[in-house]
């Protein structure tokens, strides 16, 4: 076995997902930048990583997030970008869990159009309720009852 | 700010809304983050060392697999630790190259057997399901302590 020594310790690695008519994951790197000259920010085709001192990548998340709150994703990620065990230079094919994040991106326009309806929903139908009443109930042993005596009546 | 456990722990869905809603998201970046950035032996792809499979044996037992018990390693301790959890109950994604059945099993088990408040959810396939989704995720984190607005 050999020694492992971390690179960027104490640091936060989180992904930045935008999935927006308005703005291209060129305009967010940009803006982060702008934001934070001194954090570590990867583009990639989804959006951004964005590295570094925990406190500054959370204020620069906020940030990036006011510019279209209904359109930006946000996920901690536990390797740096470019970690030659996950990063697919090094391994070929897609990145393990991008296949994941293909599938949850696939939904999220749902998501966004859930965040935009939150406000036109206050004061309405409680949703805890409404996912209550669709969820399927288990059938009750008195209708399973009356179904077997009902068959066993009908061949007498 | 109540500690949420996200199921799939790799959600990316999930982990912004209990984030955005102002909660903290337990998901398993977080555990294996915390062995990435621990010096040690090298144990690649994921820093899971030989001793791992020895911690989840607080979780499961011995005959069970090592690959459950190494993986109960990063999931239990944020099991113990959450204040609540939200199970997207149709996630394929949670099986595969990457997860386990049995360690699905075993952590959802574990969540319903620790009586914590459990928000059961589907994945949403239409806006009406969006909207029915995201509007149930903030009432249900509105009610833990000390929880946030939307943006």
């Amino acid at each position: 076995m050999k020694e492992y020594q971390p690179r960027y310790r104490g640091t936060h690695t989180v992904y930045v997902f935008v999935e927006s008519p308005d703005l291209t994951p060129q305009d967010l790197s940009l803006r982060a930048y702008e934001a934070a000259p001194d954090l570590m920010i990867k583009e990639t085709c989804f959006g951004l990583q964005i590295t570094g001192e925990p406190a500054r990548v959370a204020s620069v998340v906020a940030t990036l997030r006011a510019l279209d709150p209904t359109h930006i994703f946000v996920k901690d990620r536990g390797f740096p970008p470019g970690d030659p065990r996950r990063c697919r230079a090094n391994l070929g094919g897609a990145r393990p869990g991008f296949f994941g994040h293909e599938f949850e991106l696939s939904l999220i326009r749902y998501i966004s159009h859930g965040l935009a309806a939150l406000p036109h929903r206050d004061g309405g139908e409680s949703a805890l309720e409404v996912l209550e009443r669709r969820k399927k109930k288990p059938l009750d042993p008195g209708r399973i009852r009356a179904l077997f005596e009902a068959e066993v009546s009908s061949h007498g | 700010m109540a500690k949420v456990f996200i199921y799939p722990t790799t959600s990316l869905i999930l982990s912004d809304m209990v984030a955005r809603f102002g909660h903290e998201p337990l998901g398993s970046a977080l555990g294996i983050r915390e062995r990435i950035q621990t010096a040690g032996f090298d144990s690649p792809p994921l820093q899971v060392t030989p001793e791992e499979p020895k911690k989840g044996l607080r979780w499961a037992a011995v005959e069970v697999p090592s690959g459950v018990r190494g993986r109960m390693a990063i999931i239990g301790p944020q099991i113990e630790e959450a204040d609540a959890a939200i199970i997207i109950n149709d996630a394929d994604l949670a099986f595969g190259c990457m997860g386990c059945a049995r360690t699905n099993e075993l952590v959802m088990y574990l969540l319903r057997h620790r009586g914590i408040p459990v928000l059961d959810l589907t994945y949403p396939r239409s806006e009406e399901e969006g909207e029915i989704f995201v509007a149930a995720i903030r009432e249900f984190l509105e009610k833990l302590p000390k929880g946030g607005n939307a943006e």
